[in-house]
């Protein structure tokens, strides 16, 4: 299939960037979109151009490193029954012999563009750093039932854990705000045991990253469960408010 | 860092300011769309009503001190709001200092996405709500009188121009209320999937009963039912 690419090429974070227009043939419907991608990079090399530099790791849906916004939607979840996937996880039968597809870097202050579709997501890691651990001696391993957690307890950790930490949730709020990934790191360990010794210091020390990161505000539109390719519940971001006011109140005793 | 004055400085703090403050004025709305109600009573009850709203708490309080107490509350609560709003959306735009060329909408509805353009919206036609019934300016009352609210009410909504004004301020309001009655759930994490559904409902409510209310005052006005 023909496909008729708008691509945002950025030489390095201080250039100013635009789109640059592609036309590729021969894409096969099977292929995954990163493999598109790696087609049109082996024909601008073969034609001496810099390639489209991209990120992605696993290509199997869950390092959370590719990071492309797909005709308007993070990775590209745009088209009905596909949804909720990583960009490396969507295929090119979903898209239309000779359609125009858009391809833009995430967008937010806290993610700025390192090149072309490449962002920089350390502010990721600092929220992580901030917080979003637990503070044990090292050693041999614990036996595995000498902590008993709770079934549902366990549930709601394990369904934050599957966050991947990918940025789509900022790339899909309209104020670009991380609640989503912030929210899923504190109510993470705010369920499990082993979290409980600096639970309240860390929703404030992880909030008060994420706010100096420069992510914009929660308005709940509820774009970012929509875009999330993990399914991260927006309860989450909830249970992050209630843990901040929880820590509050408590005043930091 | 945490407390009385580090907690409204983080965004989720203004964002429970944004919360009380709604829950506030959704109290102080629903009261207001009820009295409203008694203008089918008759005008000798509504302007005891009125009256009565100043009369409140006698002889423990002055005349007019019950009103002007729950003014000042909703004052300083739609001052906090306001506040909480603006920094909000000031970081919110510079948090995208680079905007998409194309950003397509996933889930998010008209209510969610016009709460500050409809927060600017309401604010100004409670200004003019002011100088309508309250302040009575003639420039936008034709015939204010200050004992005889009833009067000003029927009066008041036979112009055209002013009933339109009234319908727009309660479309805007009616979009308000509905994600601000949800959000301010999920602000204060009281919000999670197994009570999502009753607090959309619940807000669909709230966003219908009390612009409802208030509409049938002018609407009744205009087809004659109050006069």
């Amino acid at each position: 299939m023909k496909l008729h690419l708008k691509i945002w090429r950025q030489k390095n974070a201080q250039d100013p960037g635009g789109f640059v227009d592609y036309d590729l043939d021969g894409v096969s419907p099977d292929s995954s979109f990163l493999e598109m991608l790696d087609l049109l990079n082996e024909e601008l090399i073969a034609k001496g151009q810099e390639p489209v530099a991209f990120d992605h790791d696993c290509r199997e849906g869950i390092c959370g490193m590719c990071s492309l916004m797909i005709n308007g939607v993070p990775h590209g979840q745009d088209r009905e029954p596909i949804k909720q996937i990583t960009a490396c996880q969507l295929h090119m039968r979903h898209f239309r012999d000779g359609e125009t597809v858009v391809i833009e870097p995430w967008r937010a202050r806290a993610f700025p563009v390192i090149k072309d579709l490449i962002v920089d997501r350390s502010a990721f890691d600092r929220i992580i750093q901030a917080g979003g651990y637990i503070s044990v001696s090292t050693g041999s391993a614990p036996e595995a039932n000498a902590i008993p957690i709770g079934k549902k307890d366990a549930d709601k950790a394990m369904d934050a854990a599957a966050c991947i930490g990918c940025g789509a949730c900022v790339a899909a709020c309209p104020n670009a705000s991380a609640m989503l990934f912030v929210g899923a790191k504190v109510a993470q360990l705010s369920y499990l045991p082993q979290g409980q010794i600096e639970r309240y210091d860390r929703v404030v020390n992880m909030v008060n990253a994420m706010d100096a990161e420069g992510f914009g505000g929660c308005t709940n539109t509820g774009e970012c469960e929509a875009a999330c390719p993990k399914e991260i519940s927006l309860d989450f971001i909830a249970r992050m408010n209630s843990e901040l006011i929880k820590a509050n109140l408590k005043g930091g005793r | 860092m945490v407390g009385v004055m580090s907690f409204p400085r983080t965004t989720i703090g203004k964002k429970v300011i944004m919360a009380v403050t709604g829950l506030i004025w959704i109290g102080f709305v629903a009261g207001h769309m009820f009295g409203n109600l008694k203008m089918y009573l008759g005008a000798e009850h509504f302007n005891a009503y009125a009256e009565g709203l100043r009369t409140f708490g006698e002889p423990f309080l002055a005349y007019g001190q019950a009103l002007w107490l729950v003014r000042i509350i909703i004052i300083l609560a739609v001052v906090l709001h306001i506040w909480a709003a603006v920094t909000l959306k000031m970081r919110n735009l510079q948090a995208r200092p680079v905007r998409y060329s194309k950003h397509r909408k996933l889930h998010a509805d008209a209510a969610s996405l016009s709460m500050i353009y409809g927060g600017v919206a309401i604010l100004l036609f409670v200004l003019y709500h002011l100088a309508h019934f309250t302040w009575g300016l003639s420039a936008v009352h034709p015939d204010f009188r200050p004992t005889d609210p009833y009067h000003n009410v029927i009066v008041g909504f036979q112009n055209r121009l002013a009933t339109g004004i009234y319908l727009i301020g309660l479309v805007a309001l009616a979009l308000h209320l509905y994600h601000g009655t949800w959000s301010m759930f999920q602000t204060v994490g009281l919000n999670n999937k197994s009570y999502d559904k009753l607090l959309r409902g619940l807000a669909w409510l709230v966003a219908i009963i009390i612009p409802l209310g208030f509409v049938t005052v002018p609407l009744g006005v205009i087809l004659g039912i109050l006069s």
